[in-house]
């Protein structure tokens, strides 16, 4: 029996069953050996040291884990890294510019749209992939569109404000 | 949670081969709801096969009878956003984006959606007795817990309800579910692919253990003028349906010539009675006709105590519904229905 709170770092020490994976997440390529059953998540927070991606219910209900994987917003919990083999990935680390902070950072800033952050780097990340996808427009649209990244601070509201004025002033 | 070993496969036969001389080997596409059964210790497999190398079976393409095939591995969220899909077939879209979140269907497969496992709380708790997941074990669902539970086609042994959004859709469009195995290639009428449990409630549909979904073909007919999709639920977005209707409608001078109605949330497998359609053919469509077909479609549903409500609320559900579907406008997030 394989404990989920011991979490799958042990399993990253080199075994015959290990595969070796390749992923490119914000732009580093890591080279990784990690057993079958490691979530994506896991392999980016333990292996890859990047530790903004949260893990939250790891079930696929929270959204905490959202990251983009090959230009599409993905729950890494519920994907195997062993699937991801050769994926473009980005986190939370990877969306500032360096030292300067994405506009979608500054407007989260700006209209208070977190509480205890850890919602947060689910949140921008999904939130970005929204507006690539191009598929929310209005107010209700952009809500129903991100139902999958759950807040239990509350701070949905000042969330959709920060994405409607992030998306308003993009369109400009 | 047990350890797996895992395979990529770039060829059916190969995939085929894989799982049919391994009974504990399963098949993974999206994966989000095989590991997720497997991280609560319900499914147990000791090989996965990813078999989203298998390219074939990802597009989405007209067929030589006026329909529309959406290969399996085609991921839910390409099926509702493709063109011909909105543009002729906008009930399947509605319906498959009133499912999950976008960040599950842009991983989650049309194979994968048919063969999702039911949300009952007593399935998914691994310490609990349950009839689908232990065969003889008990259905404590029957007198506990069962606000989410089935209303009809349920038996002694199990009352759990099939979760898909997608799934009712395509049974009101009338799909087919092809399917391949070593012995050959076969196809599935919608209807008969999921079933109801009777003393076997382990099996949830008719696939065989050695067969792969490869797609599903849609017919020519996609109600594409008159359609809604209802989902009611206990939060607004993110939720399994209590209640869902699909409703697919063709109108000629007021009257129906043709019309598709099926529920989801309420039963093992996506709800449809033929009598109820063709009762209202050749009738207009108004409020008391499609009241009277609700009562014909919920004939015989039976609550188990917290789930009675269900009765009643499938009954208007569908009546809102119909009406919706003569002005599909009223469909848009935000919209207020004219009922």
């Amino acid at each position: 029996m394989h404990d989920k709170n011991s979490s799958n770092t042990a399993n990253f020490s080199s075994n015959s069953n290990a595969t070796k994976v390749q992923l490119h997440i914000n732009k580093t390529t890591l080279h990784l050996h990690v057993m079958p059953w490691v979530s994506l998540l896991d392999a980016i927070r333990d292996h890859g040291k990047l530790t903004g991606t949260k893990k939250g219910c790891d079930h696929g209900q929270c959204g905490a884990c959202t990251v983009i994987c090959d230009g599409k917003r993905i729950l890494s919990c519920l994907t195997l890294a062993v699937m991801k083999d050769g994926s473009e990935i980005t986190t939370i680390e990877g969306i500032a510019n360096g030292e300067v902070l994405h506009p979608l950072q500054t407007a989260f800033i700006e209209h208070d749209a977190f509480q205890c952050g850890y919602c947060t780097p689910g949140q921008i990340c999904s939130a970005i992939a929204m507006l690539e996808e191009g598929k929310a427009d209005t107010r209700d649209e952009v809500k129903e569109q991100m139902s999958g990244n759950l807040c239990r601070c509350g701070a949905n509201t000042n969330i959709i404000d920060a994405i409607m004025e992030f998306k308003d002033k993009r369109n400009e | 949670m047990n350890n797996f070993t895992y395979q990529k496969v770039s060829n059916p036969n190969d995939a085929l081969n894989k799982i049919s001389k391994n009974n504990a080997a399963n098949f993974i596409a999206g994966g989000t709801n095989l590991i997720d059964l497997w991280k609560y210790n319900l499914a147990h497999p000791k090989t996965l096969v990813d078999i989203n190398g298998l390219n074939d079976y990802k597009a989405i393409k007209e067929d030589d009878h006026g329909g529309l095939f959406l290969g399996a591995l085609a991921t839910n969220s390409d099926t509702a956003y493709h063109k011909l899909v909105e543009e002729r077939y906008p009930l399947l879209s509605k319906a498959i984006l009133a499912g999950a979140s976008a960040q599950i269907r842009n991983s989650a497969s049309n194979g994968g959606n048919l063969l999702q496992r039911t949300r009952c709380y007593y399935f998914y708790d691994a310490s609990s007795p349950c009839n689908k997941r232990n065969p003889g074990s008990g259905c404590p669902a029957k007198n506990g817990l069962n606000r989410i539970h089935a209303i009809l086609g349920t038996s002694e042994d199990c009352i759990a309800v099939f979760p898909s959004d997608m799934c009712i859709a395509l049974a009101a469009l009338e799909a087919v579910v092809h399917v391949k195995s070593p012995d050959g290639e076969r196809e599935i009428e919608f209807s008969n692919f999921h079933r109801l449990p009777g003393d076997t409630p382990e099996l949830d549909n008719n696939l065989k253990e050695n067969e792969l979904i490869t797609g599903i073909s849609l017919p020519s007919e996609g109600f594409a003028e008159n359609y809604s999709y209802l989902k009611l639920r206990d939060r607004n977005s993110y939720a399994f349906a209590l209640v869902s209707v699909a409703t697919g409608m063709v109108l000629e001078n007021n009257k129906i010539t043709k019309i598709r109605i099926a529920l989801g949330g309420i039963a093992h497998k996506p709800w449809r009675v033929v009598a109820a359609e063709e009762f209202l053919v050749d009738k207009s469509p108004t409020e008391e006709n499609f009241a009277s077909a609700a009562n014909m479609i919920l004939k015989g549903a039976k609550g188990f105590g917290k789930n009675d409500f269900k009765i009643e609320l499938s009954k208007r559900a569908i009546v809102r519904n119909c009406i919706m579907a003569l002005d599909p406008e009223s469909q848009r997030p935000g919209a207020q229905p004219s009922l």
